[in-house]
């Protein structure tokens, strides 16, 4: 078997290949729906309903995805300059951290100028955090998928430090998570009673502005440049590492929003379960909008939808909502073999 | 090595391609190319760059598969794809890059993939004296423990020959042998064939060189678009007849006037520069350039020419030594540096140093402009403005491509180029670094790639011609330098010095012993 390179898709092709990508998605979880015992299609049919079947369950994705399209975004930044920002998980509890120490009361402002304010230390918290692995990177030419990956278990501990130290709730119980938020430090809901928060918002406005910044700003063709072809793009005269830089900084003030929308927007204050993974999750929603700062929109809402589709399904059928995982591990999978093949051909023999 | 030749089939044949095609999408490499080779005989296999010589011979090696058509070795039909049976079948393969081992000894890397892996013994005092017995009778000298990193290129061809040898190979595949050698060194290869022409062994040579090809072959088969273009004995033909068959039309050379230099635009002052380019560094050069002059620099590849080539393209700083342009010296230097001071950049590697090849035409058109308040505002980028400068480049340089919003990857190589020097000739630059302009292409924008150049020239532009190619540097040089071993020679006028002279510097000879020559 070998791969042989294939001219420029068509149209039809671009569009074919990924919807195969889903269908083959389903076939494979099929096979292990089966094997727990229940019908491929009643599963499905659960998860779809749990996901967008009513109006409760729809705010409920859409709230989910909110996290997942900031980390999303921040993977799609930095992967376009092929800086392979692992460690949207540490910048997001840094973000987090922030939040926390700045909107439990310590600065006396009204929401208005208290919440922009909060919002814009933790992207400089998050984007500070990104810096040093490009650095590294840049100066010593040390792998940043190694520091970044690193610095998500640095910072992990780091926060469990604070919540068991300094930040610690002395009303909480012995648990260990922070204070509460004040009201002005809180995101609004969009919808009263529900819990879809003007986080949601932010999330859509950032990826129009990554979407400008990377199609139509000088910016974003440096790093498009740089993440395509970087010996090219040192040669045509683009400063390589200054533009990594940039890109370092955008990418982790992305990532710390989602940490920063959780806090703020959905729990009200800090705690050691603030994200089941969104840094890492937003790798696969990326690569599945094929790094495009909209789709990440889209695939993030796919993503939000599977997982809390699968948690409402397994209530009902008693398949394991680990199928939710699987699905989205599957759909990276067959998403990656699917681009592969619009750009080559496979010959047997 | 005598016992090797045993197996061979007593009709003469070795090796027989039968309608051998091979297409990639639309582009037909080989079209049904069928030939025999026979016992002891040289074939050369001319035909210009992009003729599907190298598809050919990955075919005949198995690196690619046939859509249609065989190859037969010594009667028997080879399995379709696979090097190995090719290799079992005695066909050695001396590609036009290297396959060796750099860390390992010259022993273990000819030895190296003859043994079985799970075989915990080598004998190495046997594979020693096969080593040595067959470099002395074919004249490849090289000492079997040295290791491959220290070795000249010369040395390192040696060893693939021998690795081919060890194997017993009774064809050899020779992919443009000459490419990388001094005019002395070739002189030793051609000795080397025709002593294994007289052991029995057949040799299948590829070259583009009309010479070489008349110097070292029984027969020569012209390959042209995929196709057989002809077959002639050796004996038979001559230089222009060979030259019409492979451009398959009489080819206008460029005519170059005499004229007048003007001022020096750009002055090289003692400049050292160390590693990371590839190649020999520069060992303090002295170089002038001046207006409506082209300066050409021969030398065989890796002596120097990528560091000089990066050192004015401005992506390389020079460790000490001065830059000075129009007088005024360069204290940063960078790539923008010296794009501000105008000076138009034709890169070596189109592919991977010239051009983005998953960003389309008008992205790769302002890659080195896009900063000018030409093509952004306030960091906003013109995108309008960009197509309609890549349109006019399109149309003035005759890019043939789909679409300015299609990938370069889909272009041509001549294409490529043909956008690489709308690119960089945009706003008449002072100073023209053209290094390998014409590496790859076909003998068609060869021509316009040579008109251009001679054209800016002619317009009052200092150009730096970079060629390993040195009828290119013969033919469009005003004057001629030769870079050995990070040094210059100093300049002869055209037509000052013999090709002799000149391979004779290529190869390190006439140079001062210490702090290299000065040109004046």
């Amino acid at each position: 078997m070998r791969l042989e390179p294939k001219p420029a898709p068509g149209l039809v092709s671009a569009l074919l290949y990924p919807a195969g990508a889903i269908l083959a998605t389903l076939v494979i979880a099929s096979v292990l729906v089966l094997i727990a015992g229940a019908s491929p299609f009643t599963v499905f049919g659960l998860v779809a309903k749990g996901a967008a079947g009513s109006r409760f369950a729809l705010l409920e994705t859409l709230t989910r995805a909110t996290p997942l399209i900031f980390t999303g975004l921040a993977v799609a930044v930095a992967f376009h300059a092929k800086l392979w920002n692992i460690g949207a998980e540490a910048q997001l509890y840094i973000g987090g951290v922030v939040t926390a120490v700045l909107g439990t009361g310590a600065l006396p402002l009204p929401g208005p100028l208290l919440v922009p304010l909060i919002a814009l230390c933790a992207m400089v918290a998050g984007a500070l955090l990104l810096l040093g692995p490009a650095v590294l990177k840049t100066r010593f030419g040390v792998d940043e998928v190694v520091t970044t990956l690193l610095l998500n278990f640095i910072v992990l501990l780091f926060v469990s430090l604070l919540l068991e130290g300094p930040l610690k709730d002395p009303m909480g119980m012995g648990w260990p998570q922070s204070a509460a938020l004040v009201g002005e430090a809180r995101l609004p809901r969009l919808i009263h009673g529900k819990r879809l928060h003007l986080g949601f918002v932010i999330a859509l406005v950032a990826a129009l502005a990554v979407w400008v910044i990377l199609r139509k700003t000088a910016l974003g063709y440096e790093m498009r440049a740089v993440g395509n072809n970087i010996q090219a793009a040192r040669f045509a005269g683009i400063p390589v590492n200054r533009v990594l830089m940039k890109t370092a900084l955008l990418s982790g003030g992305l990532a710390a929003l989602a940490g920063f929308s959780e806090v703020a927007g959905l729990k009200g204050n800090l705690s050691l379960d603030l994200s089941p993974g969104f840094g890492y999750t937003g790798i696969v929603v990326a690569m599945l909008a094929l790094l495009h700062p909209l789709g990440v929109v889209v695939s993030a809402i796919f993503v939000a939808g599977i997982f809390v589709g699968a948690d409402a399904m397994s209530r009902a059928a008693g398949v394991p909502s680990y199928i939710a995982q699987v699905m989205v591990a599957t759909a990276l999978l067959t998403m990656v073999t699917a681009i592969m093949l619009t750009r080559y051909r496979i010959r047997w023999r | 090595m005598d016992g090797a030749m045993d197996g061979a089939m007593d009709d003469g044949a070795v090796l027989r391609l039968v309608g051998v095609t091979k297409r990639f999408g639309p582009l037909v490499a080989n079209d049904s190319v069928s030939f025999t080779l026979n016992k002891g005989e040289v074939i050369a296999l001319l035909g210009e760059n992009g003729a599907g010589k190298t598809t050919l011979m990955n075919i005949l090696f198995g690196h690619y598969l046939a859509d249609e058509g065989h190859v037969e070795a010594f009667g028997h039909r080879l399995p379709p794809g696979e090097p190995r049976a090719a290799l079992a079948a005695g066909i050695g393969m001396v590609h036009q890059h290297f396959t060796l081992a750099d860390s390992m000894s010259v022993l273990e890397n000819i030895a190296l993939g003859t043994q079985s892996l799970w075989s915990l013994r080598f004998d190495r005092r046997r594979a020693l004296a096969r080593i040595t017995t067959l470099s002395r009778d074919f004249g490849l000298e090289v000492h079997p423990n040295a290791q491959v990193s220290d070795l000249s290129v010369g040395e390192r061809q040696r060893v693939e020959i021998l690795k081919a040898l060890y194997r017993d190979a009774r064809v050899l595949i020779l992919d443009e042998p000459t490419a990388v050698l001094t005019p002395l060194e070739t002189e030793a290869l051609f000795r080397t064939l025709k002593k294994l022409v007289a052991k029995g062994l057949s040799i299948l040579f590829i070259s583009h060189k009309l010479n070489e090809v008349l110097a070292v072959s029984d027969r020569v088969l012209v390959l042209r678009s995929g196709k057989i273009a002809g077959e002639r004995a050796t004996s038979a033909t001559n230089r222009s007849e060979l030259a019409a068959l492979m451009v398959g039309d009489t080819v206008t050379e460029p005519t170059v006037t005499d004229h007048a230099p003007g001022e020096t635009v750009i002055e090289l002052v003692g400049i050292r520069t160390t590693g990371r380019v590839g190649g020999a560094p520069l060992d303090t050069i002295d170089l002038t350039l001046r207006e409506g002059e082209i300066t050409g620099l021969a030398g065989v590849s890796g002596n120097g020419q990528a560091a000089l080539a990066a050192l004015l393209a401005g992506t390389l700083r020079p460790d000490s030594g001065t830059i000075r342009i129009r007088g005024e010296e360069m204290g940063e230097w960078t790539a923008r540096t010296a794009l501000a001071h105008r000076i138009g950049r034709i890169p070596e590697d189109r592919h991977t140093i010239g051009m983005i090849g998953d960003m389309n035409v008008i992205e790769n058109a302002i890659s080195e402009s896009y900063r000018s308040p030409r093509f952004s505002h306030r960091g906003l980028l013109d995108w309008k403005g960009a197509e309609d400068f890549a349109r006019a480049i399109i149309r003035d340089y005759d890019v043939k491509c789909p679409s300015p919003r299609a990938p370069v990857r889909l272009l041509s190589g001549g294409n490529m180029q043909k956008l690489i020097l709308g690119r960089a000739f945009d706003g008449a630059p002072h100073v023209i670094l053209a290094s390998q302009p014409t590496r790859g292409l076909d003998v068609g924008a060869v021509a316009y790639v040579h008109a251009k150049l001679l054209e800016a020239r002619n317009r009052g532009a200092a150009i730096l011609l970079i060629s390993e190619d040195l009828d290119e540097v013969l033919a469009l040089s005003d004057r001629i330098l030769v870079i050995s071993k990070g040094r210059l020679s100093p300049p002869s006028a055209r037509g000052a010095l013999t090709v002799r002279e000149i391979g004779e510097r290529m190869a390190g000879h006439g140079f001062q012993e210490e702090g290299g020559i000065h040109a004046a």
